[in-house]
């Protein structure tokens, strides 16, 4: 069915808090998602000419760099990009075959590649560019915020997180129930003010994304002239020393 | 957008197809047609040729077409299966119309009328697929499905003015004028709908599609990816914003401005009434370019994400 489904009492709303204070923008979270998905629930996920000049493949997880201001209080901003998992996303209602659907117990919207005919109307009704068509499947495609892993009682229940999240070295990325106001995403929303992306469409994002903070006031530094060191190293250790 | 060729053709010769049916329902009823078998049964194989082509081309945009009968099930939330089950529906109507033209010259009403409205029900559906998507201003917007009547209204009037202009020159003189007065409007709507999409602004803006406005201005610095992917493949197309003024000049003389001109010709007697075969080849042909137009020219918010306009 692609209509939504009713709210269940005690039902999740799984989803993603991305830290655009901390992401350091490696691309690690992108990278391994397409390693993990690339062997999981939606594999394989189409490369073409992976090795040769123009190559093509789908990827579920994008990592854009931004800057944002001017001068000395301009920001350069990594910002990861993947399904936001909304509330009322129209890549669910516009479905004609109800083979994209948000899952009742969690939220999760997915597509089932059995019924999917690939007429990709998913694709264009998304305003943030979440779903990729596997031409050689013939299938839409898109983040499952891992359901292959969050449930999977096969790993170790530390490991039982999005891969992206997993991977993230500067812990950019969280992962939790935002219908539990307790847990650590709804915490972090509320400190930090977590904010939804393009608002004004009306789909009700699930991921939240975190403002970078307020830098701190520039340190003052002694100029290295009134030191007289010469040398790169020297003027360097002088300025080390002088925080 | 990515204009695809199957699309465009689609929604263009079925709009054409759905036009015609729609005209030989609403005349047939008041008489103002040629009552001869032949002539009923042509001008509804021309329609229901020009239909079926375009739903067969719609299939080939699809990944997995064989699955295409599932398209038929999601009615109550979309769009394209709404336009697919008012698609099939509209057939039963325009085979009892056939029918009933094969055993009496007065064809019955019942199934022309029906015939007529779900032809416009079907154009409508299709108009909405486009109309109900947010991210793409040129086509969330009120011009949108209007147009797409029109366009329709126009191209199967003028289509159908050429087959009856075989059965009787009177009869085609009528259609003439209503594809004139319909092809006039669809014109007007059409530029309205020109200086719209070029005189707003979309809702979403790179500030608000990444939440940094507050910071100031925000502009891309690198992008995620050194070569163009599916979203850019898709939605990123911009070959026809560099020729945008030109092409719609091109898309109103071939659709409206030759056509109509013959047609003038025709109904004024100067031209012979076989001519508007060649408006109505003349009309196809412009109305593809618009459509193609229609598709090329628009954005996704998708782009935003890359520095793009949108």
């Amino acid at each position: 069915m692609t209509s939504f489904p009713t709210a269940r009492p005690g039902a999740k709303k799984l989803g993603l808090v991305i830290d655009l204070d901390t992401c350091v923008g490696c691309h690690a979270c992108a990278v391994n998602c397409k390693e993990w998905n690339a062997s999981g629930h939606s594999a394989p996920l189409t490369d073409s000419n992976a090795y040769q000049a123009d190559p093509f493949g789908v990827w579920f997880n994008r990592v854009h760099t931004y800057e944002a201001g001017e001068g000395q209080g301009s920001r350069t901003v990594h910002f990861p990009r993947s399904c936001l998992h909304c509330e009322t996303p129209a890549c669910v209602t516009v479905c004609p075959t109800g083979a994209s659907y948000k899952r009742a117990e969690d939220g999760i919207v997915l597509v089932n590649p059995e019924t999917c005919i690939g007429c990709q109307l998913c694709a264009w009704a998304c305003p943030y560019g979440a779903r990729e068509f596997d031409a050689d499947d013939g299938v839409m495609k898109k983040c499952t915020l891992c359901i292959d892993r969050i449930y999977n009682e096969n790993l170790p229940e530390p490991e039982r997180v999005p891969a992206c999240v997993s991977t993230c070295p500067a812990s950019a990325r969280h992962f939790g129930d935002f219908n539990d106001p307790a847990s650590h995403v709804s915490q972090l929303v509320l400190e930090r003010g977590g904010y939804d992306l393009m608002p004004e469409m009306g789909y009700k994002p699930t991921n939240k994304y975190l403002p970078p903070r307020k830098p701190a006031a520039p340190v003052a530094t002694a100029p290295a002239a009134q030191t007289g060191a010469t040398s790169s190293l020297l003027r360097w250790l002088d300025r080390a020393l002088s925080r | 957008m990515k204009p695809a060729g199957s699309i465009v053709f689609f929604t263009t010769a079925s709009g054409a197809g759905y036009g015609m049916l729609f005209w030989l329902g609403l005349l047939s009823t008041t008489g103002h047609l040629p009552g001869a078998i032949w002539y009923g049964l042509t001008a509804l194989v021309i329609a229901g040729a020009l239909v079926t082509a375009g739903l067969l081309a719609s299939t080939a945009h699809l990944g997995n077409p064989q699955r295409a009968w599932r398209a038929l099930s999601q009615w109550r939330s979309s769009w394209l299966s709404r336009e697919g089950v008012a698609a099939l529906l509209t057939y039963v109507p325009a085979l009892l119309l056939a029918v009933s033209w094969l055993i009496d010259p007065h064809p019955a009403v019942l199934p022309a009328l029906v015939a007529a409205v779900l032809a416009m029900i079907t154009v409508y559906c299709t108009a909405m697929i486009y109309a109900s998507l947010k991210p793409i201003r040129q086509w969330h917007n009120s011009f949108v499905a209007p147009f797409y009547l029109l366009a329709a209204l126009f191209s199967g009037a003028i289509c159908l003015a050429a087959v009856t202009g075989f059965a009787n020159p009177a009869a085609a003189a009528i259609l003439a004028v209503i594809a004139m007065l319909t092809g006039l409007a669809a014109a007007v709507l059409k530029l309205f709908y020109w200086r719209h999409i070029d005189t707003t602004a979309g809702a979403s803006t790179i500030a608000s599609a990444t939440g940094l406005g507050h910071l100031g201005r925000v502009r891309s610095f690198e992008a995620p990816h050194s070569e163009e992917n599916y979203l850019l493949k898709e939605m990123g197309f911009r070959i026809a914003r560099k020729h945008a003024a030109r092409l719609r000049a091109y898309a109103l003389l071939l659709s409206f401005a030759i056509p109509l001109a013959i047609l003038l010709g025709v109904v004024a007697g100067v031209l012979p009434v076989t001519l508007i075969v060649v408006a109505a080849v003349c009309a196809m042909l412009g109305m593809l370019l618009e459509r193609w137009l229609f598709f090329a020219e628009a954005t996704h918010t998708v782009t935003l994400y890359y520095g793009r306009e949108a």
